[in-house]
């Protein structure tokens, strides 16, 4: 790290958790985030701020005025520019320190498999289960760390999957591929809950980076705003589980 | 007694936070459900839709389940948004 590094990023250095080698692999890694909406947004402004030295943002959607109440990395003036673009001109001007790649078409497949393989750290930060099946298969096949959130109305749930753990669960055992999604257009969403989700995402994934702490793996936080309650549940791995199951 | 709890849009859906069930009426989740729909004709809906998560006693449970007296089972609601 050269000294304006030292001096960005002294705040989380000072923290016997990060120190110097914690912030060299903060530094040193790729996050993939998928989804630059409401929860994307805190996310992708946590981990630049934070100095993830390689981010690879990936939305196809573009910025509408309706977004604006509550994905903060957007502005009124990039209404109708692509998501992961938008974010990244945000990003630029919080961290001109590190590499910021987008992608702007709907990843297929292919692309997917490839871009969660080069990743250290999946966020997943969608709003839909067809998405987020197809996210959670590439990452147990890949065993690269999934850290998924999801909020809609005034309630969130946060939780990570890291395939690297052989006991861990995947985003299939928690749910069963067979139900429509409930939209934030249909359903409404306040603002700050998804920064609240998000900021935790981006949390859980430093701490996957840097090694430290007790990660959310095999938990599920669940919260509900209109009373500020969190539960905290147990996830165990499904042995039935068609994706991360033993067959 | 059986303590069962509601969470989130289900807690405002149903009306009710919590609610204590007698262990001689229910013995597994799935009759709980029944019983409860069965107490509550509007709660039917909401109690199967097949994305409600459960947890007994603070874990995550798939599929029907036997319950002992003294459990708590908490209803929560699926959340996809982003």
């Amino acid at each position: 790290m050269n000294d304006e590094q030292l001096l960005r990023y002294s705040r989380q250095i000072m923290l016997p958790d990060v120190d110097i080698d914690g912030q060299e692999k903060l530094l040193a890694a790729r996050v993939l985030i998928i989804g630059l909406g409401g929860l994307g947004s805190p996310v992708a402004m946590y981990l630049a701020a934070a100095g993830i030295g390689h981010l690879v943002l990936a939305d196809f959607d573009t910025v509408d005025l309706t977004n604006l109440q509550r994905q903060i990395a957007h502005t009124s003036a990039r209404i109708g520019v692509n998501k992961a673009v938008s974010a990244a001109r945000s990003l630029r001007e919080l961290n001109p320190d590190i590499v910021l790649d987008c992608i702007e078409t709907i990843l297929d497949a292919e692309n997917l498999a490839e871009q969660i393989n080069h990743a250290d750290v999946v966020v997943d930060c969608t709003d839909n289960f067809a998405t987020r099946f197809a996210i959670n298969a590439v990452c147990v096949a890949a065993k690269v760390p999934l850290v998924s959130g999801a909020a809609i109305r005034l309630e969130g749930q946060v939780a990570v999957f890291d395939a690297r753990t052989e006991s861990s669960p995947c985003y299939r055992c928690l749910y069963e591929e067979d139900s429509d999604d409930a939209t934030c257009a249909a359903n409404g969403v306040l603002a700050p809950l998804v920064g609240i989700i998000g900021s935790m995402q981006a949390l859980e994934a430093i701490k996957l980076i840097c090694g430290f702490g007790t990660g959310l793996t095999g938990r599920l936080l669940l919260l509900d705003a209109r009373h500020m309650q969190w539960r905290e549940m147990k996830l165990p791995k499904d042995q039935q589980c068609p994706v991360c199951g033993t067959p | 007694m059986i303590r069962v709890v509601f969470f989130a849009q289900l807690r405002e859906q149903l009306g009710t936070a919590k609610l204590d069930v007698s262990i001689e009426r229910v013995k597994t989740l799935s009759e709980l459900k029944q019983h409860l729909s069965l107490q509550n004709p509007s709660w039917e809906s909401a109690l199967a839709n097949t994305k409600l998560l459960v947890a007994i006693n603070h874990a995550y449970v798939k599929g029907n389940h036997a319950l002992a007296d003294g459990d708590e089972v908490a209803f929560f609601p699926p959340v996809t948004g982003g």
